[in-house]
């Protein structure tokens, strides 16, 4: 059954849990340095360097709240619209795995620090849905296993496996919506957004790298279907780690397509983890998953009930950064962007390069113009994204340089466009590159009159022409003076210059 | 300098050694020798230590001989012993520490043992079991450095139930300890080395650990002095835990007042320990006002529920001598009640589902990924069923079974939630309880030392032993065992004190003067002086 014919005879009801790791400069428990908080420490490389008897799960070591961690979260809860639980409470989630240090994890269980938000996510083209929250709680991360001699790196068939504890106790906050419905066939993209929504979120609060290519934000789709309008819930599947925008979208678009084949062939759907493989675009079965799993919560008898008292929350809410949102709207209005312009601009992936521009000194059109054209262009052969371009290629300061040669007249959109494959190329910032070159418009009244006396003489018919008010007539004209003057003239005021000179 | 036997140091308490210390009469190295020839001649049979430190024990001696012979380091006077802090350790290789008017600690150069319970920087730490055989941890349990920093020489780590799992010693991996009174005896558990060492004079202090009694039961058969302090004065980091809301770990010693410098060396703050408090310490002090100001006025209460009276399984002699000691207190001047903690009979239910619960999650961690006895399987998971297998004990076993089951969905509620309420029921009796006196008085336990194999068919027998010592776990306020005299088979039995949390010095106060009237105990039977 394709996509189309699913979504026409089921409605999928999905739900999301996002793990996020928070970059505090130490673990969730412990001193030891957190890998999420620099990606590309030179430790990382080096297993089990990262630890401490804490983050090793030592006899008699105990753990001790990252105040930093707790913070983090109450940010994320305000910035998702939740509650901040006066009191919450961590549990141990009694398990055996050789990469969980105390064979338990210490997650907060029935008392989160954050409960009942809600999310707006905006889709592509405007259209909004909310996606409630459920809960956003704070745990510990585990470490990594690596298997070796197996297939694939998979424990099944492995000779043996390496355990590395540097990821293990790195703080987690993990946010959970309630199930989502009503999203119909755009259920994938509502999914989608969600997670961009809150990558961007995570980066505008700067809690986490929130590099979804690194596992900074790692996310679980949980979904069913319905048939339709008969207000019975499906069993669900829950697709783990799927660590894209596009991963989500094509995830749940899988799903939907393999639950609607499974219905309508009467077969029925295991409650059970799958996992995602990027390269045949499919989910497998993972283990099997009942309700009954038995973890044996109880609370962390080593740590004390969290408080959080109201002074706090306000305190860190007086000093929350603007939302991704509220931002867009105030930008679309300072910067006179129609919404199909924003919507474009946000799409692209170009907002932050254009502000970064904008506040370099260029015009709001003219930042626009060159992110979303020749650079625009330039990301898709290179393929890097806009943001990796203004670190790397051409900063937003060169960019604003550029555009303000051109304001001043100094030089041309033909120019421009040189001067910017130079930047590209390295040759240096856009002042230096138009003098080492040569390449100033000619603004010199004097030698464009000798090349417009210059042409009229060739074309003496164009002369009278335009006298007599044939504006057109100019065009031979310009090209004339543009030819001689090789491309760097003001075109404008040559336009000016032949009108004045035509009327004598 | 006087020439001293060692017979004669090693009866010293650690007050007195002190003394000596300070006026010159005696080195620490001499001490720390004296110690070690007794170990070495009496320990093959007592078998309190699973391992002993003879050459860190003296090196530590000889830097502390050293400081003060040739660098002229004073000595803290012993008063300052609640107020002294490291500032400041002599060099490198040297662990010793000076506060920062350059003094010594007053106990400088004593030596003591400690459970191997706790976590010893390269020393081997087993907490009674194979599957630790072995492991010798990279880090120092918090009491430990600050025991070092004393410059307290570690003579070694002693023995104990597995993972602190028993009341009687015999579920170490390492062999049985004796009672020092009678070797066909039980040395009291988990702590029993501890208690046996103090009690044979292999040491003039230890470190014990109590989750259900373990200080306190072995002191009240070994004929010692051990508190269990409030829980959180003294820092968890770094005791293998047990049941990490029940555990602390506090000192035994040959007097009241012995125990006092000991806990005042190791209680703290500690940032480490979530659950660690601020207490003052002034144990020392208090022992000492309560030593020179005796009983009259003390307001003790008699615990109607644990008099040894009305409840199964208390000897009639331990009754009768407990009946003394309180006529004791009466003619000394203290005002005497009766005061009902109605609760205290859910106690050892509520104890028995929360400790094996707490002890399930704690001990999940030996399964031989990465520390300690590995007994290899063909996957992972089976690797770790070989190893907890084979290499856990029996009691172990039950224990994580029992607490498995408690927390399974479906029964946390009837079990463990519930245990948790009867919890707060007994700190609220308790609580009443302080409203009327300063201090509780019952028998330390039910009888004197039983002998070995008695009750080890009998898992429920062997765990009402704990029925005395289980009340003050669960509320977490400080409990005494003294020795209260002779019982049954003219073996020793011990009287328990307990107070409100916080309030230890209270204990060691009535401590220290009810020690003063009750009979001095002879040395143990089975123990001669060198």
């Amino acid at each position: 059954m394709n996509y189309d014919a699913a979504i026409s005879k089921y409605d999928p009801v999905f739900g999301i849990e996002v793990h996020v790791e928070l970059t505090t400069r130490t673990k969730m428990f412990c001193p030891a340095p957190n890998p999420a908080f620099d990606n590309t420490a030179e430790n990382l490389k080096n297993p089990n360097t990262m630890t401490t008897p804490v983050s090793l799960g030592l006899p008699g070591a105990l753990p001790v709240l990252n105040r930093q961690a707790v913070e983090y979260a109450i940010m994320i809860g305000l910035a998702l619209n939740c509650e901040i639980a006066p009191v919450s409470v961590f549990s141990r989630k009694n398990y055996f795995y050789p990469d969980l240090t105390k064979n338990f994890q210490t997650s907060q269980y029935d008392l989160p620090t954050c409960i009942n938000g809600y999310l707006d996510v905006e889709l592509e083209d405007g259209e909004v849905f909310r996606v409630e929250i459920e809960r956003a709680h704070l745990e510990e991360d585990a470490g990594k296993n690596t298997h070796i001699g197996g297939e694939n790196g998979r424990i099944h068939g492995a000779d043996y496996s390496l355990v590395d504890y540097n990821r293990a106790g790195v703080p987690l906050v993990e946010i959970v919506t309630r199930p989502v419905f009503n999203t119909g066939k755009r259920a994938p993209e509502v999914a989608a957004a969600y997670v961009r929504s809150l990558r961007d979120i995570f980066k505008a609060l700067g809690v986490s790298r929130a590099q979804m290519e690194r596992g900074n934000v790692r996310a679980d789709v949980n979904l069913s279907l319905s048939p339709k309008s008969s207000g019975t819930l499906g069993t669900r599947t829950e697709t783990k780690n799927v660590n894209s925008f596009n991963a989500i979208a094509l995830a749940m678009q899988y799903e939907i397509t393999r639950q609607a084949d499974l219905l309508d062939a009467s077969k029925k759907i295991l409650q059970e983890t799958r996992h995602w493989h990027e390269d045949t675009k499919s989910t497998s079965a993972g283990r099997p998953k009942s309700d009954a799993d038995d973890y044996r919560y109880f609370p962390e008898p080593d740590l004390l009930p969290l408080k959080i008292d109201s002074a706090w929350v306000e305190r860190v809410r007086s000093m929350l950064p603007e939302m991704p949102a509220e931002r867009k709207k105030r930008l679309q209005a300072e910067y006179n962007y129609t919404d199909l312009e924003m919507r474009d601009v946000v799409n692209a992936g170009a907002l932050d390069v254009i502000e970064e521009t904008v506040k370099a000194g260029a015009s709001t059109s003219g930042a626009r113009k060159w992110w979303m054209t020749s650079l625009a262009n330039y990301a898709s052969t290179s393929s890097l994204t806009l943001d990796e371009i203004a670190q790397r290629v051409i900063t937003p300061q060169q960019v604003a340089e550029l555009q303000a040669l051109i304001d001043f007249g100094e030089i041309n959109d033909k120019i421009a466009r040189t001067v910017l494959d130079a930047v590209i190329a390295h040759e240096g910032n856009p002042k230096e590159i138009v003098k080492k070159r040569g390449l100033k418009v000619v603004s010199d009244d004097s030698a464009l009159i000798a090349a417009i006396q210059d042409a009229f003489a060739r074309l003496p018919n164009a002369k009278e022409d335009i006298a007599n008010g044939n504006a057109g007539a100019a065009g031979p004209i310009i090209g004339m003076v543009m030819k001689a003057t090789k491309g760097q003239a003001n075109g404008s005021r040559v336009r000016e210059l032949i009108l004045q000179k035509a009327a004598k | 300098m006087k020439m001293n036997l060692a017979a004669d140091l090693i009866k010293c308490t650690a007050y007195e050694l002190a003394e000596k210390l300070a006026s010159g009469q005696v080195r620490a190295r001499e001490i720390v020798d004296a110690y070690l020839a007794q170990i070495e001649k009496l320990d093959d049979k007592l078998n309190a230590y699973i391992v002993t430190t003879p050459e860190s024990a003296r090196l530590v001696a000889d830097h502390v001989d050293l400081a003060v012979e040739k660098f002229e380091l004073k000595r803290a006077a012993l008063e300052e012993v609640g107020t002294w802090k490291a500032t400041k350790v002599l060099g490198e290789n040297c662990s010793v520490a000076v506060d920062d008017k350059g003094e010594l600690h007053p106990l400088a150069g004593i030596p003591v043992a400690v459970k191997d319970v706790v976590v010893t920087k390269g020393i081997q730490t087993t907490a009674g079991s194979k599957i630790l055989e072995d492991w010798i941890p990279p880090y120092d349990a918090t009491l430990v450095k600050k025991l070092k920093y004393a410059g307290m020489p570690i003579l070694g780590k002693t023995n104990m139930d597995e993972f602190a799992m028993g009341s009687s010693t015999e579920h170490s991996a390492y062999g049985d300890t004796r009672n020092p009174w009678d070797f066909e005896r039980i040395p009291g558990g988990s702590g029993g080395g501890s208690a046996a060492a103090v009690g044979a004079f292999e040491a003039p202090l230890a470190i014990g650990t109590d989750t259900g009694g373990s200080i306190r039961q072995p002191a009240a058969v070994t004929g010692t002095v051990g508190v269990k302090p409030t829980y959180g004065a003294v820092s968890r980091y770094g005791l293998v835990a047990l049941a990490s809301s029940l555990d602390q770990a506090g000192p035994v010693a040959k007097t009241v007042l012995d125990a006092a410098l000991l806990q005042d060396i190791i209680q703290d703050y500690d940032p480490h320990d979530s659950t660690s408090l601020a207490v003052a310490r002034t144990n020392t002090a208090s022992a000492l006002a309560g030593a020179r100001g005796g009983l009259e006025g003390a307001k003790i209460g008699v615990i109607k529920e644990l008099n040894g009276g009305d409840v199964e399984g208390f000897a009639p002699l331990v009754k009768k001598q407990f009946d003394e000691v309180v006529e004791k207190l009466k003619s000394a001047g203290a005002l005497i009640t009766e005061v009902s903690l109605p609760h205290v009979e859910y106690a050892l239910g509520a104890y028995y589902l929360i400790m094996p619960s707490e002890a399930s999650s704690n001990l999940a961690k030996f399964d031989g990924v990465r520390y300690g006895q590995r007994v290899s399987g063909q996957t992972a998971e089976k690797m770790m069923c070989n190893t907890r297998g084979e290499k856990l004990g029996d009691e172990v076993k039950r224990r994580i079974i029992l607490g498995t089951y408690a927390l399974s969905s479906g029964y946390y509620d009837a079990y463990y939630a519930t245990a948790q309420k009867v919890r707060t029921l007994i700190i609220q009796d308790f609580e009443n309880a302080f409203k009327q006196v300063d201090v509780l008085i019952s028998p330390s336990t039910p009888t004197v030392a039983f002998k070995f194999g008695d009750k080890l068919a009998n898992p429920l027998a062997m765990y009402l032993n704990d029925i005395t010592t289980i009340p003050a776990n669960l509320a977490g306020i400080p409990g005494m065992s003294i020795p209260g005299g002779l019982a049954e088979d003219d073996l020793p039995m011990g009287i328990q004190l307990l107070s409100s949390a916080r309030n230890d010095g209270k204990l060691y106060e009535v401590g220290a003067a009810l020690e003063k009237v009750l009979p001095k105990l002879s040395v143990a039977r089975e123990v001669s002086l060198l």
